[in-house]
């Protein structure tokens, strides 16, 4: 152990609390405003502690229909936000798999190809093409569709790459034993591979939920009516030009949009970190 | 690197490989293609007709004061929210590393930014700083400051700066995290029978260690900067006021979208191609260098 000198032993505490202030601070007060009234926040003098009115504002935004989103209440778009991101996470899981496990236990024509035009995905961020990307889901027909909020954004390498690199750390005795055994490559896949990397699935998991999740820009543009849009571009809408903000459904809105993705993460926390650090480096 | 042992056949693989090459060929090569093509096109006032010309909308482009504007807003926002997402990660992570008491406390704690969607960073820091409602936007009139980022460009690119780096703060400490626990104790022991103190310790040793860490974090933050934060800006401030926090990622979006400029959005979407090539680029081939050594 490192020697260190007893008297500056709180120091650390004293900086991670203060850390802890300042990531806690922002989502404590809009919890506490998601239990207040919308007077109550726009008196001035906001309370800093919980008020009466938790199950009525949550009730009140999840059923009834918002006149800000066309008469949608906000339980359908949270249903859409969640439908989007499991879309997207099982999605991109499912077709990186067969594709990683393809390219690496398969010689076959055209492999490089394949290899390198998922990598180069990589270099491209949905963002950055994004009027493009639109005209054609739109020319498909995929506007305010689940396909068109989740399909578009599986295409990407990251996942693919994960799997490559992993997939080449399994012995090649595992597929010679398997082939003594009679086995054929799918069943392979399914008996040896796929209980092997439960864990890169699991880690995966979740960095692919959080992003579906916390997607804006896509599904602001790819939804025109308020049914199909998602929990995290309706709460723009919320925000009205004019003094009616309704702001303790606001705040309502802003905790049922942080809950889902951040119970994912803390629920898998070991697999989440493990997989983020392994992945990105 | 290959494998010595593979199984035999053509068509297996290649109806393994065929969705995602779908997904990637139909919204990935095909947008690209068409913002490249449409980047050298100009289309009539109706939408009628399109007509080749060459580079023209990108001498358009880099003559346009509003673009040069928003250049230098994007420098002053990535700049910005790098630096005040890295450092404070860094001092955390360190303090983390130390302590044992409450460590899985504290690192729990602070990943949760993780989880919040930029937009929603935007709502939190909003709420707090909205003039007349938020806490610390009474707080700082009482304290005799005229705070209005409504009115008030720099108080906007503030605020959206704080935002968009309290949500990346939570990666960056995980990840500065994991590169200090990485390095081997018996390093740090030596130095300190060494009678390198705490301070020269960390500098000389973990510093020099922590570098890769550092350099990929650095530019993970530029590209989250320049095209992660679209939800910060629009459900914040919407670019304004008066274009005071418009990023060059929400200015493709506006020419694109709402001004309906294909050729000039375009162009646009195809100068941030180059730039995050670049930078992916840089990325790589030091990961690559990394590896070889």
């Amino acid at each position: 152990m490192e020697s260190r000198s007893g008297h500056l032993a709180w120091l650390p505490h004293l900086i991670l609390i203060a850390g802890l202030l300042l990531v806690g601070f922002p989502i404590y007060v809009t919890f506490v405003g998601s239990t207040l009234t919308t007077p109550e926040i726009l008196s001035g003098h906001m309370s800093l502690l919980p008020g009466g009115h938790l199950v009525e504002n949550y009730l009140e935004a999840l059923t009834q229909g918002m006149p800000q989103l066309s008469g949608v209440p906000v339980g359908r778009l949270l249903l859409n936000s969640l439908v989007m991101a499991l879309t997207i996470a099982l999605g991109k899981m499912v077709i990186s798999f067969l594709s990683a496990y393809a390219i690496v236990f398969f010689r076959f024509p055209g492999r490089m190809v394949c290899f390198w035009m998922i990598f180069l995905t990589l270099m491209l961020p949905v963002e950055v093409r994004i009027v493009p990307t639109f005209q054609v889901t739109a020319n498909l027909g995929l506007i305010d569709s689940y396909g068109g909020l989740a399909i578009p954004l599986i295409a990407s390498a990251t996942a693919t790459l994960l799997f490559r690199q992993f997939f080449l750390t399994v012995p090649d005795e595992l597929i010679e034993a398997a082939r003594l055994d009679g086995a054929g490559p799918l069943r392979f896949l399914k008996d040896v591979l796929l209980p092997l990397s439960s864990t890169n699935l699991a880690a995966l998991f979740v960095i692919l939920f959080v992003y579906g999740w916390n997607q804006y820009l896509w599904p602001l543009l790819v939804t025109n009516t308020a049914s199909m849009t998602t929990l995290v571009v309706g709460i723009k809408s919320m925000l009205t030009v004019d003094a009616n903000t309704p702001w303790h459904l606001v705040m309502a809105m802003a905790i049922l949009a942080m809950v889902p993705p951040a119970a994912v993460v803390l629920l898998m926390q070991r697999w989440f970190v493990k997989g983020l650090v392994d992945s990105e480096k | 690197m290959q494998r010595r042992v593979v199984f035999d056949g053509k068509l297996l693989p290649m109806l393994l490989v065929a969705p995602q090459l779908a997904v990637t060929l139909v919204f990935f090569f095909w947008p690209a293609a068409e913002a490249v093509y449409f980047s050298t096109q100009a289309q009539d006032a109706f939408g009628l007709s399109t007509e080749f010309v060459g580079l023209d909308n990108f001498r358009a482009v880099f003559a346009d004061p509003a673009y040069l504007h928003s250049l230098g807003v994007t420098a002053v926002f990535s700049v910005s929210v790098t630096l005040l997402a890295m450092l404070p990660a860094l001092l955390l992570a360190v303090m983390a590393d130390r302590v044992v008491r409450f460590a899985a406390v504290y690192k729990t704690a602070l990943m949760l930014p993780y989880a919040v969607a930029p937009a929603i960073a935007g709502v939190l820091w909003l709420f707090l700083f909205a003039p007349g409602i938020g806490i610390v936007a009474n707080m700082l009139r009482w304290l005799g400051i005229d705070w209005n980022y409504v009115l008030n460009g720099d108080q906007a690119l503030l605020l959206v700066i704080v935002a968009a780096a309290w949500k990346q703060l939570s990666y960056n400490f995980l990840f500065f995290l994991a590169g200090l626990q990485a390095i081997p104790k018996s390093l740090l022991e030596a130095a300190s029978i060494d009678g390198a103190g705490g301070f020269h310790r960390f500098r000389t040793v973990v510093l020099p260690l922590l570098s890769p860490t550092t350099f990929f974090l650095f530019v993970v933050d530029v590209v989250y900067a320049f095209f992660e934060t679209f939800g910060v800006i629009h459900a914040v401030t919407g670019g304004g006021p008066s274009k005071a926090t418009e990023i060059l990622i929400y200015k493709v979006y506006y020419d694109g979208m709402v001004g309906l400029d294909l050729g000039g959005s375009s162009a646009q979407s195809v100068i941030l191609m180059v730039i995050v090539i670049a930078l992916t680029a840089i990325q790589f081939r030091y990961v690559e260098r990394k590896v070889h050594y």
